[in-house]
Protein backbone atom coordinates (compact mmCIF):
# COMPACT_ATOMS: atom_id res chain seq x y z
CA UNK A 1 0.00 0.00 0.00
CA UNK A 2 1.36 3.48 -1.20
CA UNK A 3 1.22 6.33 1.68
CA UNK A 4 -0.10 9.65 1.05
CA UNK A 5 3.95 11.16 1.07
CA UNK A 6 4.42 8.75 -1.99
CA UNK A 7 0.99 9.29 -3.88
CA UNK A 8 1.97 12.93 -3.58
CA UNK A 9 5.63 11.92 -5.58
CA UNK A 10 4.06 10.08 -7.99
CA UNK A 11 1.66 12.65 -9.03
CA UNK A 12 4.35 15.11 -8.98
CA UNK A 13 6.20 12.77 -11.65
CA UNK A 14 2.86 12.64 -13.48
CA UNK A 15 2.80 16.65 -13.82
CA UNK A 16 -0.20 16.98 -11.66
CA UNK A 17 -0.43 19.97 -9.96
CA UNK A 18 -1.45 18.79 -6.12
CA UNK A 19 -1.05 21.17 -4.05
CA UNK A 20 -1.34 20.56 -0.29
CA UNK A 21 -3.31 22.19 2.01
CA UNK A 22 -1.22 24.78 4.54
CA UNK A 23 -1.62 26.12 7.59
CA UNK A 24 -3.01 29.20 6.30
CA UNK A 25 -5.67 27.13 4.55
CA UNK A 26 -7.19 25.97 7.45
CA UNK A 27 -7.85 29.61 8.91
CA UNK A 28 -10.94 31.20 7.72
CA UNK A 29 -11.17 35.20 8.32
CA UNK A 30 -14.58 36.81 9.54
CA UNK A 31 -15.15 40.21 9.81
CA UNK A 32 -17.04 40.83 12.82
CA UNK A 33 -19.11 44.41 12.41
CA UNK A 34 -19.22 47.24 12.22
CA UNK A 35 -23.11 46.08 10.87
CA UNK A 36 -23.32 43.59 13.22
CA UNK A 37 -26.21 44.13 16.18
CA UNK A 38 -24.18 42.40 18.59
CA UNK A 39 -20.60 44.62 17.73
CA UNK A 40 -22.29 47.72 18.09
CA UNK A 41 -20.67 49.95 15.39
CA UNK A 42 -16.99 48.43 16.12
CA UNK A 43 -15.50 45.76 13.49
CA UNK A 44 -12.71 43.38 14.88
CA UNK A 45 -11.59 40.30 12.19
CA UNK A 46 -10.82 36.78 13.72
CA UNK A 47 -9.71 34.03 12.23
CA UNK A 48 -10.73 30.75 12.87
CA UNK A 49 -9.37 27.35 12.80
CA UNK A 50 -12.60 25.13 12.78
CA UNK A 51 -14.48 26.26 15.70
CA UNK A 52 -11.63 28.14 17.75
CA UNK A 53 -10.61 31.49 17.34
CA UNK A 54 -6.82 31.72 16.88
CA UNK A 55 -6.32 35.63 15.90
CA UNK A 56 -8.16 38.51 16.72
CA UNK A 57 -7.73 41.85 15.51
CA UNK A 58 -9.78 45.02 16.52
CA UNK A 59 -10.85 47.73 14.38
CA UNK A 60 -12.39 50.55 16.07
CA UNK A 61 -12.99 53.96 14.50
CA UNK A 62 -16.15 54.05 13.37
CA UNK A 63 -18.11 56.17 15.20
CA UNK A 64 -14.74 58.38 16.01
CA UNK A 65 -16.24 62.26 16.33
CA UNK A 66 -12.87 63.87 17.46
CA UNK A 67 -14.52 65.35 20.32
CA UNK A 68 -10.22 66.04 21.52
CA UNK A 69 -10.43 68.27 18.81
CA UNK A 70 -13.47 69.98 18.61
CA UNK A 71 -12.88 70.76 22.87
CA UNK A 72 -9.84 73.43 21.36
CA UNK A 73 -12.71 75.08 19.30
CA UNK A 74 -14.91 76.12 22.29
CA UNK A 75 -14.76 77.51 25.50
CA UNK A 76 -15.15 75.11 28.62
CA UNK A 77 -18.53 75.45 29.21
CA UNK A 78 -19.80 75.19 25.69
CA UNK A 79 -17.50 71.78 25.20
CA UNK A 80 -20.17 69.95 28.12
CA UNK A 81 -23.27 69.23 25.27
CA UNK A 82 -20.57 67.55 23.18
CA UNK A 83 -18.96 65.22 25.23
CA UNK A 84 -21.68 63.61 26.90
CA UNK A 85 -22.48 62.49 23.06
CA UNK A 86 -19.88 59.16 23.30
CA UNK A 87 -21.72 57.40 26.15
CA UNK A 88 -25.28 59.34 26.47
CA UNK A 89 -26.73 56.53 29.11
CA UNK A 90 -23.79 57.58 31.23
CA UNK A 91 -23.95 61.35 30.24
CA UNK A 92 -23.46 62.41 33.85
CA UNK A 93 -20.43 60.81 34.71
CA UNK A 94 -18.48 61.78 31.59
CA UNK A 95 -18.75 65.82 32.25
CA UNK A 96 -18.32 64.79 35.82
CA UNK A 97 -14.68 64.56 35.26
CA UNK A 98 -14.44 67.59 32.73
CA UNK A 99 -16.09 69.22 35.70
CA UNK A 100 -13.70 68.20 38.65
CA UNK A 101 -10.83 69.11 36.13
CA UNK A 102 -11.72 72.58 35.36
CA UNK A 103 -13.02 73.19 38.89
CA UNK A 104 -9.26 72.58 39.35
CA UNK A 105 -7.60 74.93 36.95
CA UNK A 106 -10.21 77.94 37.36
CA UNK A 107 -9.74 77.45 40.95
CA UNK A 108 -13.80 76.92 41.61
CA UNK A 109 -15.75 75.84 44.89
CA UNK A 110 -18.56 73.61 44.39
CA UNK A 111 -21.04 74.44 47.28
CA UNK A 112 -21.93 71.38 49.10
CA UNK A 113 -25.72 70.54 48.05
CA UNK A 114 -23.80 71.07 44.55
CA UNK A 115 -21.49 67.76 45.06
CA UNK A 116 -23.82 65.28 46.52
CA UNK A 117 -26.65 66.37 43.76
CA UNK A 118 -24.15 65.67 41.17
CA UNK A 119 -22.93 62.48 43.17
CA UNK A 120 -26.43 61.56 43.33
CA UNK A 121 -27.13 62.69 39.24
CA UNK A 122 -23.98 60.08 38.52
CA UNK A 123 -25.21 57.45 40.30
CA UNK A 124 -28.68 56.91 39.24
CA UNK A 125 -27.14 57.83 35.52
CA UNK A 126 -24.34 54.49 36.39
CA UNK A 127 -27.81 52.26 37.14
CA UNK A 128 -29.06 53.28 33.68
CA UNK A 129 -25.97 52.22 31.88
CA UNK A 130 -25.22 49.34 33.64
CA UNK A 131 -28.69 48.15 33.01
CA UNK A 132 -28.70 49.20 29.45
CA UNK A 133 -25.10 46.80 29.46
CA UNK A 134 -27.22 44.08 31.01
CA UNK A 135 -30.17 43.71 28.77
CA UNK A 136 -27.92 43.61 25.67
CA UNK A 137 -25.59 41.35 27.46
CA UNK A 138 -28.37 39.06 28.17
CA UNK A 139 -29.78 38.96 24.59
CA UNK A 140 -26.80 38.02 23.30
CA UNK A 141 -26.63 35.18 25.01
CA UNK A 142 -30.12 34.08 24.06
CA UNK A 143 -32.15 35.15 27.14
CA UNK A 144 -34.71 37.64 26.02
CA UNK A 145 -36.15 38.13 29.45
CA UNK A 146 -32.86 39.69 30.22
CA UNK A 147 -33.36 41.98 27.69
CA UNK A 148 -37.09 43.20 28.39
CA UNK A 149 -36.92 43.41 32.55
CA UNK A 150 -33.73 45.73 32.55
CA UNK A 151 -34.67 47.95 29.40
CA UNK A 152 -37.95 48.55 31.39
CA UNK A 153 -36.79 49.08 34.91
CA UNK A 154 -34.24 51.28 33.28
CA UNK A 155 -37.13 53.77 32.45
CA UNK A 156 -37.74 54.01 36.39
CA UNK A 157 -34.03 55.80 36.55
CA UNK A 158 -34.82 57.39 33.12
CA UNK A 159 -37.72 59.07 34.88
CA UNK A 160 -36.04 59.90 37.81
CA UNK A 161 -33.34 62.01 36.20
CA UNK A 162 -35.99 63.53 33.50
CA UNK A 163 -37.46 65.09 36.81
CA UNK A 164 -33.94 65.66 38.04
CA UNK A 165 -32.12 67.34 34.84
CA UNK A 166 -35.41 67.94 32.07
CA UNK A 167 -33.66 65.66 29.94
CA UNK A 168 -34.38 61.54 29.50
CA UNK A 169 -30.48 61.01 28.48
CA UNK A 170 -28.42 63.90 27.05
CA UNK A 171 -28.97 65.84 30.78
CA UNK A 172 -25.79 68.25 30.58
CA UNK A 173 -26.35 68.56 34.52
CA UNK A 174 -22.67 68.42 36.10
CA UNK A 175 -21.18 71.49 35.12
CA UNK A 176 -18.02 72.66 36.47
CA UNK A 177 -19.34 74.78 39.55
CA UNK A 178 -21.68 71.87 40.62
CA UNK A 179 -25.10 71.05 38.89
CA UNK A 180 -27.38 73.32 36.44
CA UNK A 181 -30.48 73.11 38.71
CA UNK A 182 -32.06 71.80 42.61
CA UNK A 183 -33.89 69.07 43.15
CA UNK A 184 -37.99 69.27 42.48
CA UNK A 185 -40.21 68.84 45.41
CA UNK A 186 -41.30 65.22 46.18
CA UNK A 187 -38.16 63.91 44.44
CA UNK A 188 -36.29 62.57 47.57
CA UNK A 189 -39.30 60.02 48.47
CA UNK A 190 -40.32 59.10 44.54
CA UNK A 191 -36.14 58.29 44.22
CA UNK A 192 -36.39 56.59 47.56
CA UNK A 193 -39.30 54.00 46.64
CA UNK A 194 -38.01 53.31 43.37
CA UNK A 195 -35.19 52.10 44.52
CA UNK A 196 -37.24 50.04 47.55
CA UNK A 197 -39.14 48.50 44.40
CA UNK A 198 -35.60 48.10 42.60
CA UNK A 199 -33.85 46.22 45.21
CA UNK A 200 -36.53 43.78 45.12
CA UNK A 201 -36.32 43.68 41.36
CA UNK A 202 -32.23 42.94 41.22
CA UNK A 203 -33.42 39.47 43.42
CA UNK A 204 -35.41 38.48 40.56
CA UNK A 205 -32.67 39.64 38.13
CA UNK A 206 -29.70 37.21 39.82
CA UNK A 207 -32.75 34.26 39.92
CA UNK A 208 -33.67 34.34 36.77
CA UNK A 209 -30.10 35.46 35.04
CA UNK A 210 -27.37 34.73 37.29
CA UNK A 211 -28.38 31.81 39.37
CA UNK A 212 -29.50 30.12 35.81
CA UNK A 213 -27.46 26.48 35.12
CA UNK A 214 -27.46 27.78 31.36
CA UNK A 215 -26.10 31.54 31.73
CA UNK A 216 -23.54 29.65 34.09
CA UNK A 217 -22.24 26.99 31.52
CA UNK A 218 -21.81 29.81 28.94
CA UNK A 219 -19.68 32.10 31.36
CA UNK A 220 -18.04 30.16 34.11
CA UNK A 221 -14.33 29.36 33.35
CA UNK A 222 -14.67 31.25 30.24
CA UNK A 223 -11.82 33.52 29.21
CA UNK A 224 -10.01 33.38 31.99
CA UNK A 225 -8.20 36.84 32.73
CA UNK A 226 -6.07 36.44 35.35
CA UNK A 227 -5.11 38.60 38.10
CA UNK A 228 -0.87 39.34 36.42
CA UNK A 229 -2.46 40.02 33.19
CA UNK A 230 -5.71 42.62 33.93
CA UNK A 231 -2.55 44.24 35.74
CA UNK A 232 -0.11 44.11 32.80
CA UNK A 233 -2.81 44.88 29.77
CA UNK A 234 -3.76 48.14 31.99
CA UNK A 235 -7.89 47.04 31.95
CA UNK A 236 -9.93 49.42 34.21
CA UNK A 237 -13.69 49.37 35.79
CA UNK A 238 -15.32 45.91 36.49
CA UNK A 239 -13.02 44.23 34.23
CA UNK A 240 -9.99 44.59 36.37
CA UNK A 241 -12.73 44.30 39.66
CA UNK A 242 -13.56 40.74 38.42
CA UNK A 243 -9.81 39.65 38.09
CA UNK A 244 -9.47 40.57 41.72
CA UNK A 245 -7.87 43.79 41.81
CA UNK A 246 -10.65 45.80 44.21
CA UNK A 247 -9.71 48.97 42.80
CA UNK A 248 -12.32 51.65 42.44
CA UNK A 249 -11.66 55.67 42.06
CA UNK A 250 -14.28 56.15 44.26
CA UNK A 251 -12.63 54.86 47.27
CA UNK A 252 -9.01 54.44 45.83
CA UNK A 253 -9.14 58.35 45.06
CA UNK A 254 -12.72 60.19 46.45
CA UNK A 255 -13.94 63.19 44.73
CA UNK A 256 -16.27 65.23 45.99
CA UNK A 257 -18.34 63.84 49.35
CA UNK A 258 -17.39 60.02 48.30
CA UNK A 259 -15.13 59.82 51.66
CA UNK A 260 -18.41 60.71 53.31
CA UNK A 261 -19.98 57.66 52.04
CA UNK A 262 -20.17 54.16 53.22
CA UNK A 263 -19.89 51.35 51.01
CA UNK A 264 -17.96 48.57 49.70
CA UNK A 265 -15.83 47.78 46.81
CA UNK A 266 -17.35 44.82 45.26
CA UNK A 267 -14.90 42.25 42.99
CA UNK A 268 -14.32 39.07 42.85
CA UNK A 269 -10.92 36.26 41.84
CA UNK A 270 -12.11 34.11 39.38
CA UNK A 271 -11.54 36.84 36.32
CA UNK A 272 -13.79 34.75 34.00
CA UNK A 273 -16.86 36.01 32.13
CA UNK A 274 -19.60 35.14 34.83
CA UNK A 275 -17.11 37.14 37.35
CA UNK A 276 -16.95 40.21 34.55
CA UNK A 277 -20.83 39.80 34.20
CA UNK A 278 -21.36 39.62 38.12
CA UNK A 279 -19.52 42.41 39.41
CA UNK A 280 -21.08 45.32 37.59
CA UNK A 281 -24.28 43.52 38.95
CA UNK A 282 -23.26 43.39 42.71
CA UNK A 283 -21.85 47.22 41.56
CA UNK A 284 -25.80 48.13 40.91
CA UNK A 285 -26.88 46.92 44.16
CA UNK A 286 -23.84 48.82 46.14
CA UNK A 287 -24.86 51.87 44.27
CA UNK A 288 -28.61 51.59 45.65
CA UNK A 289 -27.04 52.09 49.06
CA UNK A 290 -24.84 54.93 47.48
CA UNK A 291 -27.81 56.60 46.53
CA UNK A 292 -30.30 56.33 49.57
CA UNK A 293 -27.15 57.73 51.62
CA UNK A 294 -26.64 60.60 49.39
CA UNK A 295 -30.12 61.73 49.37
CA UNK A 296 -29.97 61.00 53.59
CA UNK A 297 -26.79 63.00 54.43
CA UNK A 298 -27.72 65.67 51.80
CA UNK A 299 -28.22 69.36 53.31
CA UNK A 300 -31.49 70.63 53.12
CA UNK A 301 -30.52 73.74 51.31
CA UNK A 302 -28.19 75.87 50.20
CA UNK A 303 -26.93 76.64 46.69
CA UNK A 304 -26.02 73.93 44.14
CA UNK A 305 -23.71 75.89 41.73
CA UNK A 306 -21.00 78.50 42.54
CA UNK A 307 -20.98 81.79 40.52
CA UNK A 308 -19.03 81.17 37.11
CA UNK A 309 -17.32 84.27 35.33
CA UNK A 310 -18.69 84.70 31.69
CA UNK A 311 -16.06 82.37 30.36
CA UNK A 312 -14.59 80.49 33.30
CA UNK A 313 -10.68 80.47 32.88
CA UNK A 314 -7.52 80.21 34.75
CA UNK A 315 -3.93 80.41 35.36
CA UNK A 316 -2.30 78.42 32.56
CA UNK A 317 -1.29 75.00 33.82
CA UNK A 318 -2.43 71.28 33.27
CA UNK A 319 -4.49 68.72 35.19
CA UNK A 320 -5.30 64.86 34.89
CA UNK A 321 -8.77 64.15 36.99
CA UNK A 322 -10.63 61.38 37.12
CA UNK A 323 -14.23 59.47 38.12
CA UNK A 324 -15.60 56.24 38.71
CA UNK A 325 -17.58 55.64 35.68
CA UNK A 326 -19.55 52.47 34.91
CA UNK A 327 -16.90 51.34 32.61
CA UNK A 328 -14.24 51.71 35.26
CA UNK A 329 -12.10 55.07 35.48
CA UNK A 330 -12.55 58.25 33.09
CA UNK A 331 -10.04 60.50 32.94
CA UNK A 332 -9.66 63.71 31.49
CA UNK A 333 -6.10 65.44 31.18
CA UNK A 334 -6.76 69.18 30.40
CA UNK A 335 -4.22 71.58 29.49
CA UNK A 336 -4.97 75.54 29.74
CA UNK A 337 -3.16 77.96 28.48
CA UNK A 338 -4.96 81.13 30.32
CA UNK A 339 -7.63 81.62 27.70
CA UNK A 340 -11.04 80.55 27.93
CA UNK A 341 -10.31 77.31 25.64
CA UNK A 342 -9.01 74.64 26.47
CA UNK A 343 -5.44 74.17 24.97
CA UNK A 344 -5.82 70.30 24.70
CA UNK A 345 -8.36 68.02 26.23
CA UNK A 346 -7.49 64.42 26.73
CA UNK A 347 -10.09 61.46 27.02
CA UNK A 348 -9.07 58.62 28.97
CA UNK A 349 -11.83 56.20 29.04
CA UNK A 350 -12.31 52.56 30.13
CA UNK A 351 -13.43 51.36 27.19
CA UNK A 352 -10.26 52.38 25.03
CA UNK A 353 -8.25 50.43 27.66
CA UNK A 354 -10.80 47.30 28.38
CA UNK A 355 -10.18 47.01 24.30
CA UNK A 356 -6.63 45.56 24.69
CA UNK A 357 -8.05 42.54 26.30
CA UNK A 358 -10.28 41.77 23.46
CA UNK A 359 -7.80 39.83 21.12
CA UNK A 360 -6.11 38.52 24.07
CA UNK A 361 -9.07 37.10 25.30
CA UNK A 362 -10.54 35.72 22.27
CA UNK A 363 -8.00 33.81 21.00
CA UNK A 364 -8.59 30.00 21.86
CA UNK A 365 -12.27 30.87 22.82
CA UNK A 366 -14.72 29.36 20.26
CA UNK A 367 -16.28 31.12 18.11
CA UNK A 368 -19.89 30.57 20.00
CA UNK A 369 -18.74 32.21 23.23
CA UNK A 370 -17.68 35.81 20.88
CA UNK A 371 -21.13 37.53 22.65
CA UNK A 372 -20.14 36.27 25.45
CA UNK A 373 -16.17 37.36 25.87
CA UNK A 374 -17.07 40.54 24.05
CA UNK A 375 -19.73 41.96 26.08
CA UNK A 376 -18.28 40.99 29.46
CA UNK A 377 -15.53 43.53 28.52
CA UNK A 378 -18.01 46.14 29.46
CA UNK A 379 -17.26 47.66 26.41
CA UNK A 380 -18.81 50.67 24.87
CA UNK A 381 -17.61 51.34 21.02
CA UNK A 382 -18.11 54.86 20.64
CA UNK A 383 -16.91 55.73 24.41
CA UNK A 384 -13.62 54.11 22.81
CA UNK A 385 -13.26 56.33 19.70
CA UNK A 386 -14.60 59.61 21.05
CA UNK B 1 -18.07 96.25 30.08
CA UNK B 2 -15.48 93.35 28.81
CA UNK B 3 -12.63 94.91 30.16
CA UNK B 4 -13.92 95.37 33.71
CA UNK B 5 -15.08 91.21 33.43
CA UNK B 6 -11.34 90.80 32.34
CA UNK B 7 -10.42 92.55 35.38
CA UNK B 8 -12.68 90.54 37.63
CA UNK B 9 -11.18 87.27 36.26
CA UNK B 10 -7.70 88.06 37.67
CA UNK B 11 -6.67 86.72 40.85
CA UNK B 12 -7.23 88.58 43.57
CA UNK B 13 -3.49 89.75 45.69
CA UNK B 14 -2.75 86.44 47.54
CA UNK B 15 -2.19 86.74 51.52
CA UNK B 16 1.78 85.94 50.96
CA UNK B 17 2.17 88.82 48.24
CA UNK B 18 1.17 91.21 50.77
CA UNK B 19 4.32 91.60 52.89
CA UNK B 20 6.80 91.78 50.24
CA UNK B 21 6.76 95.95 50.22
CA UNK B 22 8.21 95.74 54.16
CA UNK B 23 10.77 92.94 53.66
CA UNK B 24 14.50 94.38 53.11
CA UNK B 25 15.71 91.30 50.79
CA UNK B 26 14.39 91.82 46.98
CA UNK B 27 16.11 95.00 44.85
CA UNK B 28 14.12 97.60 44.31
CA UNK B 29 12.16 96.63 41.28
CA UNK B 30 12.85 93.16 41.03
CA UNK B 31 9.70 91.22 41.02
CA UNK B 32 8.72 90.08 44.30
CA UNK B 33 9.63 86.58 44.62
CA UNK B 34 7.06 84.08 44.19
CA UNK B 35 6.37 81.46 46.87
CA UNK B 36 5.59 77.90 45.13
CA UNK B 37 2.90 75.93 47.80
CA UNK B 38 4.82 73.38 50.25
CA UNK B 39 5.17 70.22 47.84
CA UNK B 40 3.38 67.25 49.74
CA UNK B 41 5.72 64.58 51.42
CA UNK B 42 4.60 61.38 50.36
CA UNK B 43 5.10 62.79 46.90
CA UNK B 44 8.28 64.25 47.82
CA UNK B 45 9.70 61.10 48.85
CA UNK B 46 8.89 59.89 45.52
CA UNK B 47 10.50 62.55 43.06
CA UNK B 48 13.61 62.14 45.40
CA UNK B 49 13.66 58.36 45.28
CA UNK B 50 13.90 58.67 41.58
CA UNK B 51 16.30 61.55 41.69
CA UNK B 52 18.07 59.34 43.72
CA UNK B 53 18.26 57.07 40.66
CA UNK B 54 18.60 59.23 37.66
CA UNK B 55 20.11 62.07 38.74
CA UNK B 56 20.48 65.30 36.86
CA UNK B 57 18.34 64.07 33.49
CA UNK B 58 15.27 64.11 34.95
CA UNK B 59 13.13 67.31 35.21
CA UNK B 60 10.31 67.82 37.78
CA UNK B 61 8.03 69.73 36.50
CA UNK B 62 5.37 70.30 39.29
CA UNK B 63 4.84 67.99 42.59
CA UNK B 64 1.29 68.58 43.72
CA UNK B 65 -1.01 66.24 46.05
CA UNK B 66 -1.65 62.91 44.42
CA UNK B 67 0.23 64.22 41.04
CA UNK B 68 3.59 64.48 39.59
CA UNK B 69 5.03 65.13 36.53
CA UNK B 70 8.67 64.60 35.41
CA UNK B 71 10.22 64.70 32.14
CA UNK B 72 13.11 62.75 30.84
CA UNK B 73 15.19 62.38 27.34
CA UNK B 74 13.67 60.42 25.13
CA UNK B 75 16.91 58.17 24.88
CA UNK B 76 16.70 57.42 28.87
CA UNK B 77 12.37 57.22 28.74
CA UNK B 78 12.43 53.33 28.19
CA UNK B 79 15.40 52.81 31.62
CA UNK B 80 13.10 55.43 33.15
CA UNK B 81 9.74 53.44 32.57
CA UNK B 82 11.62 50.09 33.75
CA UNK B 83 12.54 52.09 37.07
CA UNK B 84 9.36 53.11 37.53
CA UNK B 85 7.41 49.58 37.56
CA UNK B 86 9.80 47.55 38.91
CA UNK B 87 10.80 49.58 41.48
CA UNK B 88 8.10 52.23 42.65
CA UNK B 89 5.18 49.69 41.65
CA UNK B 90 3.84 51.94 39.11
CA UNK B 91 2.15 49.20 37.27
CA UNK B 92 0.34 49.94 35.03
CA UNK B 93 -0.26 52.96 32.12
CA UNK B 94 -3.85 54.62 32.36
CA UNK B 95 -3.23 56.75 29.37
CA UNK B 96 -1.20 58.20 26.90
CA UNK B 97 -1.29 61.10 24.34
CA UNK B 98 0.10 64.00 23.03
CA UNK B 99 0.18 67.77 23.12
CA UNK B 100 1.60 70.06 20.39
CA UNK B 101 3.37 73.03 20.98
CA UNK B 102 4.00 74.57 17.58
CA UNK B 103 5.69 77.70 19.15
CA UNK B 104 8.21 75.52 20.66
CA UNK B 105 8.43 73.43 17.65
CA UNK B 106 7.89 70.48 19.93
CA UNK B 107 5.15 67.58 20.44
CA UNK B 108 5.03 66.66 24.43
CA UNK B 109 4.04 62.94 24.99
CA UNK B 110 2.74 62.37 28.09
CA UNK B 111 2.05 58.53 29.81
CA UNK B 112 -0.05 58.77 32.78
CA UNK B 113 1.22 56.15 35.24
CA UNK B 114 -0.45 54.79 37.81
CA UNK B 115 -0.84 51.58 40.68
CA UNK B 116 -3.30 48.57 41.14
CA UNK B 117 -0.54 46.30 43.64
CA UNK B 118 0.36 49.40 45.86
CA UNK B 119 -2.60 50.69 47.98
CA UNK B 120 -0.53 53.76 48.60
CA UNK B 121 -0.21 54.79 45.25
CA UNK B 122 -3.50 53.85 44.24
CA UNK B 123 -4.74 57.46 43.83
CA UNK B 124 -1.54 58.88 42.63
CA UNK B 125 -0.62 59.37 39.15
CA UNK B 126 2.68 60.03 37.69
CA UNK B 127 3.17 61.92 34.50
CA UNK B 128 5.82 60.50 32.18
CA UNK B 129 6.56 63.30 29.46
CA UNK B 130 9.26 63.13 26.53
CA UNK B 131 9.50 66.00 24.48
CA UNK B 132 10.56 65.88 20.88
CA UNK B 133 11.08 67.84 17.56
CA UNK B 134 8.05 68.50 15.56
CA UNK B 135 9.62 67.95 12.44
CA UNK B 136 10.94 64.37 12.75
CA UNK B 137 8.57 63.17 15.89
CA UNK B 138 10.25 59.91 16.83
CA UNK B 139 10.25 58.24 20.62
CA UNK B 140 11.12 54.68 21.66
CA UNK B 141 7.93 52.73 22.03
CA UNK B 142 7.39 51.78 26.07
CA UNK B 143 5.26 48.83 24.92
CA UNK B 144 7.35 46.31 26.32
CA UNK B 145 7.59 48.15 29.84
CA UNK B 146 3.65 49.22 29.82
CA UNK B 147 1.89 46.82 27.63
CA UNK B 148 -1.21 48.55 28.19
CA UNK B 149 0.35 51.53 25.94
CA UNK B 150 0.06 49.50 22.67
CA UNK B 151 -3.07 51.09 22.03
CA UNK B 152 -2.70 54.55 22.92
CA UNK B 153 0.64 54.95 21.37
CA UNK B 154 -1.26 53.77 18.29
CA UNK B 155 -3.38 56.88 18.64
CA UNK B 156 -1.20 59.55 19.39
CA UNK B 157 1.09 58.06 15.99
CA UNK B 158 -1.75 58.79 13.69
CA UNK B 159 -3.44 61.74 16.02
CA UNK B 160 -0.13 63.57 16.55
CA UNK B 161 2.20 62.08 13.95
CA UNK B 162 4.88 60.63 16.54
CA UNK B 163 6.37 57.52 15.20
CA UNK B 164 7.39 55.10 17.86
CA UNK B 165 10.49 53.15 17.47
CA UNK B 166 9.75 49.20 18.00
CA UNK B 167 6.45 49.61 17.97
CA UNK B 168 5.18 46.58 15.83
CA UNK B 169 2.11 48.92 14.11
CA UNK B 170 2.65 52.39 13.50
CA UNK B 171 -0.90 52.39 11.44
CA UNK B 172 -3.81 53.60 11.12
CA UNK B 173 -6.54 52.96 14.19
CA UNK B 174 -9.50 54.91 14.89
CA UNK B 175 -9.24 57.50 11.55
CA UNK B 176 -10.72 56.79 8.67
CA UNK B 177 -8.47 54.17 6.08
CA UNK B 178 -8.57 56.71 3.16
CA UNK B 179 -7.65 59.93 5.71
CA UNK B 180 -5.15 61.80 3.55
CA UNK B 181 -4.08 64.81 5.57
CA UNK B 182 -1.76 65.94 8.37
CA UNK B 183 -2.49 64.32 11.77
CA UNK B 184 -4.98 66.14 12.91
CA UNK B 185 -4.20 66.71 16.48
CA UNK B 186 -1.70 68.95 15.25
CA UNK B 187 -2.56 72.55 16.35
CA UNK B 188 -1.83 73.56 12.26
CA UNK B 189 -4.83 70.96 11.44
CA UNK B 190 -8.05 73.74 11.36
CA UNK B 191 -11.23 72.06 11.41
CA UNK B 192 -12.97 72.99 8.11
CA UNK B 193 -14.90 75.92 8.26
CA UNK B 194 -13.67 77.00 11.82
Amino acid sequence: MTSLEDKFEESKKLGLQIVRESEEDRLMTLSVGPQHPGSGHFRFTVKVDGDYIVYCDPDPGYVHRGEEKMCEYRNVIQNIPHLERPVIHDSSNITYSYSLAIEELAGIEVPRRGQYIRALASELNRQVYTLYWLAIYGIFLGHSTMFMWPTGDRELFIDLLEVLTGARVTHAFNIPGGVRNDIPDGFKERCLRQMRYFQKRLKEYEDIFYNMPLFRQRTEGVAVLSKEDAIKLGVAGSVVRASGVPYDIRKAEPYDIYNEIDFKVQYMKTGDCFARSYVPFLDMQESCHIIEQLLDKMPQSGEVRAKLQPNPKGPPGETYRRVESGRGALGYYIVSDGTPKPYRVKISVGSFRNMLALPYLLVGQKLADMPAVYWSLNYWPVEADR
Amino acid sequence: MAASSQKSTENPPTPDKLPVPAAPKPAAGAPPPKKEPEAPPFEKGLVEEIKKKFGESIKVIFVKPLRIKIQVEPRDIVEVATFLRDSMGFDHAESAGGTDYPKENQIEVIYHLGSYTREDLGAHILSLTARTSRDDARLPTLINVYKSVEYHERETFEMLGVYFEGHPRNERFLLPEDWADIPPLRKDFRIKGR
